[in-house]
């Protein structure tokens, strides 16, 4: 039982971080309709960028703080520079300009940084573990940092006028043009958010697994099941859905198929989600019209 | 749409062959491309030698597997990210047939072979059911979950687990005078060259025809009666049995197939192969072939990263500003100095 | 003059949809474009506001606004409300309400959410509702109530009548009246029921496959039988 409530503990707070990059995931999807598959390197390069800060003497969330500044410029650089000038083309065309920005980030990475595995701190070290030996405490502030970060998140969307308007702007942007709503600034805004919140998750998974160039590739996997899980135009859905699929992990790990095939069980969660239940658990099923 | 499927426009043409020069001409445009190119391909027999073979051998596998992608994702529209499973499935039939069960090469193929399409069809089927988008997803995540499945404890007695499975190339018959390096070549293009034509009389057929129709226009193709589902689902088998083959090729002329080979990387390589050489064309996958076999290891000299790095530009590149890739360079080429377009492309 | 209009042209791709058209809207007056369909009138809409390529003069309160874009337009202080109403429909009346006043800075947002809840008591009752889940005709209310949050000097309004029942109909078209009366603003309607537009209008436009085939005072329109017979059918 203890074995059990340790495996629940920890894929909750792997789940937090999935459920980060899946909101990221969802946010580009209701602004662009499309799926963006770099995601997973952009944030290992803020990363690489954090550690960096780190390494020359930033104190810990100074240095998260500017990382955070540095991945919005990135995200809505990569919008203005890649993404605009796409944005009408067919999605064989995007599709291919993700997996060339999934080549050109990653590999500029490995370039800048080298392809040694590193070790990246944690700010919760040196507290001993937590809730009766549960969970460490890297896990249980991971947690912390990432709940924060999605009510920080759904404040933004659901009370102010810019989370109003970049809604607006997803949803319909013809209609948001003639209230006045810049789209394109939005469409940016949403990029840079986006490549913030995968900073987040970077900075928060790093310390468990490490840093190196493709750190970033599992976790991926597992956010596009959580945001196929909880409906992929849904934001709270893919948060749930990214919490669900770390429990999901943790317990199959040891429980049914064994450690070697944590991929495949994301991989498997995404098939089953697409064949049985396409919009999701929490998604609302669209038709397309003709 | 010139040139589809390989009939060029009738041109009015005054002089007929009546006039023997002119007949004489005739006959050279239509002759010359067929012996040029096969002396082009033949030539490397005796030009080239060794690794330099061996490499050429790569490429025309590559061409191959590019040529069972475009098959699927260029004419059928069903973007996927990871034919490198495929190419992983028909390499794995034959390393484990030919070093577990003493098979001969030939005889590895039909099973190869069958697998993918089998495996192909199994993949289609839900795919149907996905937008491009989420089979792109779907495909990507298999990229990805490819080699930790071949690594897996189940498999190890067939697969080798993480060290794989090695195995040698077939020896050339004694009446053959050639080594096995030649050997091998001149079995890949051998090979190779039966599955171009093949695709190119399927892609030129009704069915060819219909893939593209609904590839373009699903709805109005369902209108007129033609059958998606199942056309869709049999791209897909014989995509991935083309791929498949290929990968059986790559087993036995690298003599070695181990899991990590067959990551994302491949499936991502054979994409950008396919966008480079020309989508929907029977003749880019050739181009596709060669760029993703030697701009790597040119770049490869500069640093690990640049050939990422340059992949990734020239796809990029190669979307937005040349989508029907060098296949449609050199079609516009050729028709600017009026030789007519011989590239079923559309 | 609110809006001027000299040789406006304008069409889809190679083809041309208007031909040259010269119309005018006066400060807080109602002007209607009268037609059959594909004469242009949504056309000439979205060519105002920057959605269609263009060409000719378009003067808005004095200034140049031909070639500019959408956005700028609008916040200029043009509301359209499109054909088909362009609701935002998974966002709820509220906030539909708050998107209209996006570009706002003035303290009076909250007070013009009453006035319109004046207007429209329908859209109170619907307030935290999804705009998906209203009736056309309270969507059709929601879009014309989301125009006039941004405070708009000119509204553009295209076929308010679609697909509704009579009644509804009439319900806004009084609505509108009592709007232009308390609110001022000018518009521009595009409608089918020539009978309700000219009741509104002072000035109105009849198109004619791109062009301008007569305009006058909407009072003398109305009351000339040749004209209704051979252009309005009624």
């Amino acid at each position: 039982m203890d074995a059990f409530l340790l495996q629940l503990a920890a894929g909750v707070a792997t789940g937090g971080i999935y459920a980060s990059v899946a909101l990221a995931i969802v946010m580009i999807y209701r602004a662009t309709h499309h799926v963006n598959f770099a995601q997973g390197e952009m944030a290992t390069l803020s990363t690489f960028v954090a550690l960096t800060l780190i390494q020359a003497g930033l104190p810990y969330w100074v240095a998260f703080a500017a990382t955070l500044a540095v991945s919005f410029v990135m995200g809505t650089l990569v919008e203005r520079l890649i993404m605009r000038p796409v944005q009408h083309a067919p999605v064989l065309t995007q599709v291919g300009v993700y997996i060339g920005m999934l080549l050109i980030i990653g590999n500029l990475t490995g370039w800048v940084f080298g392809y040694t595995t590193k070790v990246f701190p944690s700010p919760f070290e040196g507290h001993g573990p937590a809730l009766g030996g549960l969970i460490s405490a890297h896990q249980l502030g991971s947690v912390g940092v990432t709940l924060a970060v999605l009510l920080l998140v759904y404040l933004f969307f659901t009370q102010t006028s810019l989370g109003l308007a970049m809604r607006g702007a997803a949803y319909n942007p013809a209609s948001a043009k003639m209230v006045g709503i810049r789209v394109g600034r939005m469409l940016a805004l949403g990029w840079g958010l986006a490549a913030m919140i995968g900073a987040v998750a970077g900075m928060m998974v790093a310390p468990i697994v490490f840093l190196d160039p493709n750190m970033m590739l599992g976790v991926l996997l597992y956010a596009f099941a959580g945001a196929l899980l909880g409906g992929i135009d849904n934001p709270a859905g893919a948060v749930a859905g990214g919490f669900l699929v770390g429990v999901l992990e943790n317990l199959a790990g040891p429980y049914l198929v064994g450690t070697e095939l944590k991929l495949t069980v994301a991989l498997a969660i995404i098939i089953g989600v697409l064949v049985l239940r396409p919009s999701g658990l929490f998604g609302r099923i669209v038709h397309a019209r003709v | 749409m010139e040139g589809v499927c390989g009939k060029p426009p009738i041109r009015p043409n005054p002089a007929d062959a009546s006039q023997p020069a002119r007949g004489a001409a005739i006959r050279l445009r239509r002759y010359l491309p067929p012996v040029a190119s096969l002396a082009a391909i033949l030539a490397p027999l005796w030009l080239l030698e060794g690794f330099h073979l061996f490499q050429l051998t790569v490429a025309v596998i590559m061409a191959l597997a590019v040529l069972g992608l475009n098959i699927v994702t260029g004419y059928s529209g069903q973007i996927s990210l990871g034919h490198g499973a495929f190419f992983a499935i028909g390499a794995y039939v034959t390393a484990a047939l030919m070093s577990h069960a003493g098979w001969s090469f030939w005889a590895t193929l039909p099973p190869s072979a069958a697998l993918c399409g089998i495996v192909g069809y199994g993949v289609g089927l839900p795919a149907l059911r996905l937008g491009g988008l989420y089979l792109a997803l779907v495909t990507f995540s298999l990229a990805v979950a490819v080699p930790q499945l071949l690594k897996h404890r189940s498999l190890e007695a067939w697969t080798g687990g993480v060290q794989g499975l090695f195995l040698s190339k077939p020896e050339p018959p004694p009446w053959l005078p050639l080594d096995p390096d030649q050997h091998m070549y001149l079995l890949a293009v051998l090979v190779a060259g039966c599955c171009f034509w093949l695709t190119s009389n399927l892609v030129c057929s009704r069915i060819g025809l219909a893939l593209m129709a609904i590839r373009d226009h699903p709805v109005a193709a369902e209108a007129s009666g033609m059958d998606i589902a199942a056309l869709k689902t049999r791209a897909f088998a014989v995509s991935a049995m083309i791929t498949g083959v290929a990968g059986a090729l790559s087993a036995v002329t690298i003599e070695y197939v181990a899991p990590d080979s067959f990551g994302l990387p491949l499936s991502i390589t054979l994409f950008v192969g396919m966008v480079v050489g020309g989508v929907a064309s029977v003749l880019g996958p050739v181009f596709g072939g060669l760029f993703v076999l030697f701009v790597p290891s040119i770049a490869e000299s500069i640093s690990r990263a640049t050939p990422g790095v340059v992949y990734g530009v020239i796809l990029i590149v190669f979307l937005v500003g040349m989508p029907d890739g060098i296949a449609g360079l050199i079609r516009r080429a050729a028709q600017r100095i009026g030789w007519s377009a011989e590239d079923r492309t559309t | 003059m609110l809006l001027e209009v000299k040789g406006l042209k304008a069409g889809y791709g190679t083809a041309a949809v208007l031909h040259g058209l010269d119309f005018e809207v006066g400060e807080g007056d109602v002007a209607t474009l009268l037609g059959a369909n594909g004469a242009g009138k949504t056309t000439t809409l979205r060519a105002i506001c920057g959605m269609v390529r263009a060409e000719g003069e378009i003067v808005f309160g004095g200034e140049r606004v031909s070639k500019e874009a959408t956005e700028s337009i609008a916040r200029r202080g043009v509301a359209h409300v499109p054909e088909g109403r362009g609701t935002f429909m998974e966002l709820t009346v509220e906030e539909n309400l708050r998107l209209g006043a996006h570009t706002r800075r003035d303290p009076k947002v909250r007070q013009d959410f009453e006035r319109m809840c004046g207007w429209f008591p329908l859209l109170k009752e619907r307030w935290r509702q999804q705009a998906g889940t209203l009736s056309g005709g309270e969507q059709q209310m929601l879009a014309i109530a989301r125009a006039l949050m941004m405070r708009p000097r000119l509204l553009l309004l295209d076929e308010p009548s679609f697909g509704l029942a009579p009644l509804i109909v009439r319900d806004i078209f009084g609505i509108l009246r009592r709007v232009r009366e308390e609110s001022g603003v000018g518009i521009l309607l595009v409608e089918q029921n020539a009978t309700l537009a000219l009741d509104l209008a002072e000035r109105a436009y009849l198109l004619e496959t791109g062009r301008i085939v007569l305009a006058g005072p909407a009072v003398e329109i109305r009351q000339d039988e040749a004209i209704r017979r051979s252009y309005l059918g009624y």
